[in-house]
């Protein structure tokens, strides 16, 4: 219902029509440890409201069929007590803020996936198998990303490590402006597979204020699309050790050749320093 | 130390007084005072005085004087001090000029030209030492139409409810993260506010986790641009969560912590590397609109079931109305504003004494145009900027605040005594520095009884005043303009704060 005397209408496109969950019911199967939900009718919030109602109920590998937008898949799933995940497979595309603060789950997506894939993710794992859009893994703190193909802008901004916690980001395709903005922690790896021989990147501003962490770019980029307090290096030993790691992982979700992966250039970004603005003050 | 500067204050030193005991070298983080051991003399450095007067109080003896230091340049009404000598070190350094604290500059404050109604014959004044009083609050969304069925005898709520958080008085702790203020300073806040029923802010630094059994649940924790320690525990562990857009000390720049502050748990807590800058950007890059906002909001709400109010925090600025509209409409429990004179622990000067609008105007006209568009009950209001003494929150609330944010008068109830420089991470008083010697000058036991007695005092002040004007709970001089008046006040600010003049 409306509020009274209400200006301009009150519009909650959001929590507006929600059903009661066993009426959602109706749209999935549980069978032990496995369940299925069809999301062709779903809104956002009932979607989550199904798959934390599951993972309760036992489940723990979800599929989720006809996915079309609904957005934060996998947040809602948050069992203290648990020891064990959930894994998630997701067909075709979901919404924004996949896996937004997901703590520790697995989410593979059957498609492209939108903005805001990993945001301040804790820990877990995405797999997209597809593209997707701006703000991947913003501020995320723990666990891996995997992007098949290409990421929007602002990728990677202000991710973050402490100690033994740090999260890793694969990206197979190539990133657009303000890639790595930011950046406390973390490591990148940006393949650029879908590049041609000679070709460069296309992000400009890459590591613009970065001042921990590190990004493994492979392909060519110019120094003029480097942000100022980004410097480059060689890989060394225990770089490549990571580097191949990773590039394997990549290779195991994905149909790509490892040798034909590792073969390209690869080339180090680092901070220059971890206190980039320390010295604009006068005290 | 900059060349050719006056000093800001002069130390004065009563020879016969001073037993050579060196507690004023001791207690100076800024090396003002030094015993020389052969000539049996203290020297003083006094171009080095920040004016904090912990020496001075120190002093067993009563021996030492520190006041504005009497050189002058020539008046002259346009170069002030400041502005010179601030041009001086900019002139040296090339820098930005930072400061601590809120704005002390002479904008008006229109707690001062208003004042508060009380009975006369017409209707009976309360003495709340012998009648109830109520101050309890409520924050968060509230719905709409209130329907009860009865259930036989048992009255049944029907409508909705939406998730709120009780306070035992209308005053909440600002936030204040752990990293730009100490262990010790953080924990008196949270002890406090637990033992008075109120709540603490997290600020963005995270909330340390052995303190999440004890204190999380009096706890209002903050996501920012920065997204320091914020995890799904953390989230659910709160009391209410607040996304930080701005921050009245300095509306639309964000934050850098010197790396010299991220010490060990800092850094744990914030779960940023120990030693690293922690740069918390101006905006948050997953908000560029208020249908992102309004994601993020969600996106809350979704991690934490459902089960907390979200707040947005702005700070006061020029269109403030139309933006509290717009977090209301993306769906935040709580709006809340922080405005011209909030504190912080470092800014650039510049922002944070130009840049934004006082409290006192923004609040009336976000609550104007809440009530004007009937969404005034779907959010709560807390106001937060300079609030001085209970006299403030009351006529906050009587503008239209559900309840109000102290940031600074916590702080000055803890030690401080505003020498405005929180940036140097060399607080006398141990309250913003992560140096262990001058944290351990704080006691947790002793500084939350403080805060508790500030609590404690203001609202029996909010009781007697409310129960001068015949009103026996906070609720009804909620939005109740009616018992403000205004002093030597032009019309338009009249009319902006929805005020008559006194006399009318």
């Amino acid at each position: 219902m409306n509020g009274l005397n209400m200006k301009f209408g009150w519009r909650d496109n959001f929590m507006d029509g929600l059903r009661p969950l066993h009426e959602l019911e109706n749209f999935s199967e549980i069978n032990g440890l496995r369940a299925e939900i069809d999301a062709q009718d779903l809104k956002h919030k009932e979607l989550n409201d199904l798959l934390f109602h599951l993972v309760k109920k036992g489940a723990r590998e979800i599929n989720i069929k006809n996915v079309f937008g609904q957005r934060y898949i996998g947040s809602r799933i948050f069992l203290p007590d648990a020891q064990d995940k959930v894994k998630i497979d997701v067909y075709n595309f979901p919404g924004n803020d996949l896996g937004v603060f997901l703590g520790g789950h697995y989410i593979n997506v059957h498609g492209n996936a939108q903005d805001g894939v990993g945001n301040t993710m804790d820990n877990g794992q995405i797999v997209v198998h597809g593209r997707a859009g701006d703000v991947v893994a913003m501020s995320m703190r723990g666990g891996k990303v995997f992007i098949r193909d290409n990421v929007g802008y602002r990728t990677a901004i202000h991710m973050k490590e402490y100690k033994d916690k740090v999260p890793v980001l694969v990206i197979g395709g190539t990133a657009q402006d303000f890639f790595g903005e930011y950046m406390a922690g973390g490591k990148v790896i940006l393949l650029g597979l879908n590049l041609k021989e000679d070709e460069y990147h296309k992000a400009n501003y890459i590591g613009t204020g970065m001042h921990g962490g590190v990004i493994y770019l492979r392909g060519n980029v110019e120094e003029h699309q480097l942000g100022k307090e980004v410097g480059v290096r060689q890989l060394d030993d225990s770089d490549w050790e990571v580097v191949t790691k990773y590039v394997q992982e990549y290779c195991g979700h994905f149909d790509a050749s490892e040798q034909e992966i590792l073969a390209g250039k690869f080339q180090k970004l680092l901070p220059v320093s971890s206190r980039p603005y320390g010295n604009i003050y006068a005290y | 130390m900059y060349s050719h500067l006056l000093s800001e204050f002069t130390v004065q030193r009563m020879d016969d007084r001073c037993i050579r005991c060196q507690v004023c070298e001791r207690q100076c983080p800024n090396g003002v005072h030094e015993y020389d051991k052969g000539l049996d003399r203290m020297f003083t450095y006094e171009e080095k005085c920040v004016g904090c007067q912990r020496c001075v109080v120190m002093c067993p003896t009563k021996a030492l004087f520190v006041r504005s230091h009497p050189s002058e340049y020539r008046m002259n009404a346009s170069w002030t001090r400041d502005k010179f000598q601030n041009l001086k070190k900019q002139a040296e350094t090339g820098g930005v000029v930072l400061t601590g604290s809120g704005n002390d500059k002479p904008y008006r404050i229109y707690w001062d030209h208003m004042v508060l109604n009380a009975s006369q014959v017409t209707n009976p004044s309360i003495d709340p030492l012998r009648e109830p009083m109520e101050l309890k609050t409520f924050i968060g969304r509230k719905p709409d139409t209130l329907k009860i069925n009865m259930d036989g005898d048992v009255p049944k709520v029907e409508s909705e409810l939406h998730p709120n958080i009780p306070l035992a008085s209308p005053v909440l702790f600002s936030a204040m993260s752990y990293g730009a203020i100490s262990y010790r300073a953080y924990k008196s806040l949270a002890m406090a506010a637990k033992e008075f029923g109120v709540m603490f802010n997290t600020g963005e630094g995270g909330l340390p986790v052995e303190m999440r059994k004890d204190y999380a649940s009096n706890a209002i924790v903050q996501c920012a641009s920065g997204r320091f320690g914020v995890d799904q525990d953390y989230l659910n562990s709160a009391a209410m969560i607040e996304i930080k857009i701005g921050q009245g000390a300095k509306p639309g720049i964000g934050g850098h912590l010197p790396g010299e502050k991220v010490a060990q748990h800092v850094a744990q807590t914030r779960m940023i590397p120990q030693g690293t800058d922690a740069l918390s950007p101006a905006p948050q890059h997953d908000i560029y609109s208020i249908e992102d906002l309004s994601m993020l909001i969600y996106a809350l709400k979704e991690a934490t079931n459902y089960e907390k109010p979200v707040s947005v925090k702005i700070a006061a600025v020029h269109n403030v109305a139309a933006i509290a509209s717009g977090i209301v409409r993306a769906g935040a429990d709580v709006v809340a504003i922080d405005g011209l004179r909030g504190g912080t622990g470092a800014a650039p000067l510049a922002t944070r004494d130009n840049v934004g609008i006082p409290l006192e105007l923004a609040l009336a006209s976000v609550d104007r145009r809440l009530r004007e568009e009937g969404i005034r009950s779907k959010c709560s209001i807390l106001a937060a900027g300079g609030f001085r003494c209970s006299a403030d929150v009351l006529k906050a609330i009587a503008l239209g605040a559900d309840a109000v944010y102290i940031g600074t008068a916590a702080l000055v109830a803890m030690g401080c005594t505003l020498c405005q420089k929180c940036y140097t991470g060399k607080c006398a008083w141990g309250i913003c520095t992560q140096n262990p010697y001058l944290v351990k000058r704080l006691n947790p036991e002793i500084t939350s009884q403080r805060l508790v007695n500030l609590l404690k005092a203001w609202s029996h002040e909010l009781k007697e005043m409310l129960g001068g004007m015949g009103i026996n709970a906070i609720e009804s001089i909620r939005g109740n303009r009616e018992h403000l008046r205004g002093i030597a006040l032009e019309e338009w600010e009249l009319n902006v704060l929805g005020v008559k003049g006194a006399g009318e």
